[in-house]
């Protein structure tokens, strides 16, 4: 796939992934510009809505990113994230998508080179699956 | 589609405005904001912005207790499942209950794109054909299972109970991977285009796969493939529910049954009893298990309580009132299980069972079960995975 580049929207948690992207920020860390950043109070407020629209949109990727496990300012959301992520990816694989469509990954607010290392990681292990078969060109 | 059109089409300038809609509809028993006839009033005085965007308007169950006694026969569902679709261009989504994940899944299944594994559950323990007559329609159940599975609902057994009942019988049906969602949902929250994308789709794999007869364990499939398939496709098979095709097979050459020492009680899923009339098909192979003693509730065949929700669309309190009211008849009759034969009836009746603490109300606590997986057991034919 030449030249393809991947979209990614990126739902992370105002406590820690979301401070991480920013820490990224901050510090300076370049990291590819395919991902869409959404601050969502917490990861287990993630409906499943939020990943089946992103697809339909026509995004490559979906990533989900909280506080690492025991670390989840509202105690146990990052756990409802986990349970409904592996929902989700049993239906998404019922779809046809592919597993890597759907990345749940934690990340602490320490963690600004992790976030960046996590999406450059992701961009390339999306671009060697290729793009979603819901990718709307018009828009691509 | 104006609201003119959609008038003329489902007669409701016959209404009389006698009330025995509202009189009938379990929703305005609990609902007093909800009235099917003040909806069709407003529909005749052309009050169009009153009515789209009315939120009573996806309160509706579409489960045609009032049109069976409208003195009129105004078709109200389908007046209801049209200005759906006027109000769907207007904006108007109804709230879609999980936030509309299920009417995702079914849009997103519509996308040509899309290549399913749908398949999974099959085991080696089920035999299917290549090319046969008969082709079972499966649905959405490999999707629900997945989704339903935290309230306890299990939503392949229909479908793998019904491939039992049919391996017994000597039939060796085709299923189709790329069978698609058959678009009930989608039609019924008022989003013609995915539909007709999703109708479209099936009617041409059916036509590919050259089959003469198709067998549905969902009676919701069944319905929609029966009344709404034909205004947008053409199916040319012969269309049956599982129930009717064993109920015929019963009075033809009799059939094994074990003896199953139960006290059951049926309840009459809408979309196969009021919608189609098929009331007698799955109580006659109910009444033919030795043993078992099938007891009515009070309201049953076309008096029949709805399960509370439809389409996943509006599912409030009111609806949890319905279903509380539903299970508690099928409690009072003292039967051991609850059988249905729709697997949405299944997921609404187990919901109502899983709220605790101040919402749990009255113990409402009841074995429910699909038709197909209890006539399966009882014909003998164990699901190999749990042998």
């Amino acid at each position: 796939m030449n030249g393809f580049e991947p979209k990614i929207v990126a739902f992370t948690c105002n406590w820690c992934s979301y401070a991480a992207a920013d820490l990224a920020g901050t510090s300076r860390i370049h990291y590819p510009s395919n991902v869409r950043i959404i601050r969502v109070m917490c990861s287990g407020m993630i409906d499943p809505i939020y990943v089946l629209r992103a697809f339909e949109a026509g995004f490559d990727g979906v990533l989900l990113a909280g506080c690492h496990i025991g670390d989840c300012h509202y105690i146990s959301g990052n756990m409802r994230a986990e349970e409904r992520t592996a929902k989700l990816r049993r239906l998404l694989h019922t779809l046809g998508l592919e597993d890597e469509r759907l990345k749940l990954e934690w990340i602490s607010a320490a963690e600004g080179g992790g976030f960046a290392e996590t999406i450059k990681e992701y961009v390339g292990q999306l671009k060697q699956l290729g793009p979603s078969p819901l990718r709307k060109e018009a828009t691509a | 589609m104006t609201l003119e059109q959609v008038v003329n089409e489902t007669k409701a300038f016959y209404c009389l405005e006698c009330g025995k809609c509202s009189g009938s509809c379990p929703v305005s028993r609990h609902n007093p904001a909800y009235s099917p006839r003040m909806l069709v009033e407003n529909a005749l005085m052309g009050l169009e912005n009153d009515l789209v965007h009315a939120r009573e308007l996806f309160s509706c169950l579409t489960c045609y207790a009032c049109s069976l006694k409208c003195p009129s026969d105004v078709d109200y569902p389908l007046f209801i499942q049209k200005t759906r679709a006027l109000a769907s261009t207007r904006g108007e989504h109804g709230a879609c209950a999980h936030s509309g994940t299920l009417q995702a899944l079914s849009r997103l299944m519509a996308s040509p794109a899309i290549k399913q594994r749908r398949l999974e559950w099959l085991s080696n323990g089920y035999r299917i054909a290549a090319q046969s007559d008969a082709l079972f329609f499966v649905g959405c159940a490999p999707y629900f299972e997945p989704f339903f599975e935290d309230i306890g609902v299990e939503s392949l057994q229909p479908a793998k109970g019904s491939l039992r009942i049919l391996n017994s019988l000597g039939i060796e049906p085709v299923i189709l991977e790329d069978e698609k969602c058959c678009g009930h949902d989608l039609l019924w929250t008022g989003d013609v285009a995915g539909f007709k994308a999703l109708a479209e789709h099936n009617a041409d794999i059916i036509k590919k796969a050259g089959v003469k007869k198709i067998v549905f364990s969902c009676a919701e499939c069944y319905r929609t493939f029966k009344e709404d398939y034909p205004k947008y496709v053409s199916i040319d098979c012969e269309l049956q529910h599982i129930s009717e095709l064993l109920s015929a097979r019963i009075d033809k050459d009799g059939l094994d049954l074990k003896e199953v020492k139960k006290k059951v009680t049926y309840h009459d899923p809408c979309r196969l009893g009021r919608h189609l009339g098929i009331y007698e098909p799955p109580r006659d192979v109910l009444k033919a298990i030795p043993g078992m003693e099938l007891v009515e509730m009070s309201r049953n065949r076309e008096d029949s309580l709805c399960c509370g929700t439809s389409a996943f669309t509006n599912c409030d309190l009111y609806s949890k009132q319905i279903r509380v009211e539903r299970l508690l008849e099928a409690k009072s009759t003292g039967a051991e299980v609850l059988i249905t034969s729709c697997p949405k009836c299944q997921i609404h009746f187990k919901c109502a069972m899983v709220s605790k603490g101040k919402e749990k109300g009255p113990d409402v606590e009841i074995a429910v079960m699909d038709w197909a997986e209890f006539v399966a057991s009882a014909l003998g034919v164990e699901d190999e995975q749990q042998q």
